[in-house]
């Protein structure tokens, strides 16, 4: 192997020639995307399926909706560092990484998604203290920088680079900091996950995602943090698990995962007291006083089945499947578990972006439904692809899992 | 954010009885505030109309089947659902007169505003303007064009409350006072039956004032907490109960 002595100590990867075919078919997508990426620069948004009626469609429900999963690197970060859970050392590289991924991820959307991205930058220089999307750039910003100071001693612990006196001690003094930048990261992410849920329950325009709350804060302020704690753990687990498959090792061990189930479990249970009531409430109270109704709410594309999805089959069940141990313990359990709590995150996400404004306030107004088109899936597929890429290499070149010697 | 109370509070009394749905508000918006021509008139999704006239249906049979058509500008909210969201003070409602602001070289065209408003007042420019040679020379020189990228919305032709107050100032009368007719957007003017009315809503001498005490007067979606600065009237029952939301045991406004 030409590479082999930028490998990892003592494990064991496929030849170069194999991982260069894979990074073959990842660059394939990468370039779909990069090519829808040219022509909504070159001819602005109208090569999207978006329109007056649908501002935000699929590239803000997959920012809301990687940025929430995302958060298994915040929480986690807070429960080694601050709290003190040892055993979350196993998987705390893999959750850095999946975290800068997601992050990274939606600036890049973002630039795509607004209509002037060369005026990107006027959300830092004229800033709406009022607006909760203010908020959201400035914390974003804010965090993925610590993603990025979380992921730079990582990369530095790579064989040959820590070979260098000067990087193998510059590694060892970021560990030192690290609780510090934990700490950092768990206030700014925790800030943006409730102003991104803040942003949907401010408008007070649209019926379906206007919420009261405490003070400045609506309650899908509090939702959406609860939410994201409650499925950050267990993607950042099911990663783990889909990297297993596909490198047919043993990553991390099964205590560590049910560990990460055991918490998005007990996190899920939290979130979904409070969204029941929160759903309680808005149905009964804050509707009617707008003049509307439950049903309302629901046409025949848009239906209650999003909801009974989102609170039933991927809330109560995973809820339940995660936090009793015997169902945890299962291994096909414990991922359809996971699988399903993210289902349900997005889901929640998608309705709050997209069934927002497909419901028609004034009454003479009709629904409208979106699909997004060609440009807009690649664009997101080449996130996912980017993503796929900074883990294969991350992966192949760098110590992520301190159980893989052990456990093979 | 506190409503700000103005001294002078621009707004509208739309008499639907009296709009036949001619469509020429519409025109004179397009051409007073140089919207471009369409590229593809008929997806209404993606065309701009600033002012943009609804049909009203009470959605019985005939006989007793009946229509009213609804010209929807820009409310100009006293309370906006979409100047406090913006994250770049792209639009504000600060200035006297109440008319919220749309400040296109500082949109970034994130369409958080378009999201934020039930009325869907506020349109993105998914096109680069053109307009057909020759056509260029129409342009109005009181309004900027808008780039590809950047929400716009209607402005209560502002450009011509700059023009009367600079008018009033050069007559030496108080800008601040203006008289009824010194001011008056492009739609108010070229309505041909009158159905558009337009003043000062805090000046009782003002038509809009009376108008908007009526008990027939309704505002749309005013259930929300929009408190917009534009009224309908309407003596028809269903057609007031059209302009909010109301649970089938509650009695229609002006009832």
């Amino acid at each position: 192997m030409i590479d082999r002595e930028w490998l990892p100590e003592g494990v064991e990867r496929c030849s170069f020639g194999k991982f260069a075919v894979w990074l073959a078919i990842i660059g394939v997508v990468f370039a779909w995307g990069l090519y829808a990426t040219y022509r909504i620069f070159a001819n602005g948004l109208i090569e999207t399926n978006l329109d007056n009626y649908f501002g935000f469609g699929l590239w803000i429900t997959f920012d809301l909706a990687v940025i929430a999963l995302g958060a298994g690197a915040f929480f986690s970060g807070f429960l080694k560092y601050i709290v003190g859970i040892e055993e979350l050392k196993n998987i705390i590289n893999l959750a850095v990484i999946v975290g800068f991924i997601c992050y990274s991820g939606t600036m890049l959307i973002l630039t795509l998604d607004i209509g002037q991205p060369l005026r990107a930058w006027f959300g830092y220089w004229h800033p709406n203290v009022h607006s909760m999307l203010t908020e959201v750039i400035f914390c974003i910003t804010c965090y993925c920088m610590v993603l990025i100071i979380e992921y730079i001693p990582i990369i530095l612990e790579n064989r040959k680079l820590n070979q260098n006196k000067f990087i193998h001690n510059l590694a060892h003094n970021f560990h030192v900091f690290m609780p510090l930048f934990a700490g950092i990261g768990t206030f700014l992410s925790t800030f943006h996950q409730g102003s991104l849920g803040g942003m949907y329950g401010v408008l007070f325009g649209r019926p379906f995602a206007y919420r009261e709350g405490f003070f400045i804060w609506p309650w899908t302020f509090f939702l959406f943090v609860a939410s994201a704690i409650a499925s950050g753990p267990a993607f950042t687990m099911l990663i783990a698990t889909l990297m297993e498959k596909i490198t047919g090792r043993k990553l991390v061990s099964y205590e560590t995962k049910a560990l990460m189930g055991k918490i998005a479990g007990s996190l899920l249970c939290f979130y979904l007291f409070f969204k029941f009531l929160d759903t309680w409430y808005w149905a009964t109270d804050t509707l009617p006083r707008m003049g509307l109704t439950f049903d309302q709410m629901f046409n025949d594309v848009y239906g209650k089945w999003l909801l009974w999805a989102e609170l039933g089959l991927c809330g109560v069940i995973p809820a339940i499947l995660l936090v009793v141990p015997k169902f945890r313990n299962i291994p096909f359990l414990l991922y359809t578990a996971a699988i399903l709590d993210c289902i349900g995150i997005v889901i929640n996400r998608f309705v709050f972006t997209v069934q927002t404004i497909a419901f028609p306030v004034m009454p003479f107004d009709k629904w409208y439904s979106y699909v997004p088109n060609w440009a807009e899936w690649a664009t997101t597929f080449e996130i996912l692809a980017y993503g796929a890429l900074v883990l294969s290499l991350s992966y192949r070149y760098l110590p992520v899992f301190p159980q893989e010697k052990e456990l093979n | 954010m506190e409503a700000i109370e103005f001294k002078v509070k621009w707004g509208m009394v739309i008499n639907i009885d009296k709009c036949t749905g001619c469509g020429a508000c519409m025109v004179a918006c397009q051409a007073e505030n140089n919207i471009a021509p369409m590229v593809d008139g008929s997806d209404k999704r993606m065309t701009l109309t600033w002012m943009l006239v609804y049909e009203l249906s009470n959605g019985k049979p005939f006989p007793e089947h009946d229509i009213a058509y609804l010209p929807r500008p820009c409310m100009q909210c006293g309370k906006p659902s979409c100047s406090t969201v913006c994250p770049v003070i792209a639009t504000t409602k600060d200035e006297e007169g109440g008319i919220v602001s749309q400040i296109y070289p500082r949109c970034i065209g994130c369409r958080y505003c378009m999201a934020a408003c039930p009325y869907h007042s506020r349109y993105f420019n998914w096109y680069d303007p053109k307009w057909p040679a020759g056509m260029e020379k129409t342009l109005n020189i009181s309004t900027s064009v808008r780039p590809r990228g950047v929400v716009e919305k209607c402005t209560f032709c502002h450009h011509r409350f700059m023009y009367a107050k600079e008018k009033a100032r050069y007559n030496g009368e108080d800008p601040m006072d203006l008289p009824e007719d010194a001011y008056i957007p492009a739609c108010a003017e070229i309505c041909p039956t009158g159905a558009i009315v337009f003043g000062n809503l805090n000046n009782p001498e003002h038509k809009v004032a009376k108008l908007a005490k009526s008990k027939y007067a309704f505002r749309l979606l005013e259930r929300l907490g929009t408190d917009p600065q534009v009224y309908y009237y309407s003596e028809r029952e269903w057609v007031r109960r059209q302009g909010d939301n109301y649970l089938p045991h509650e009695k229609t406004k002006g009832e």
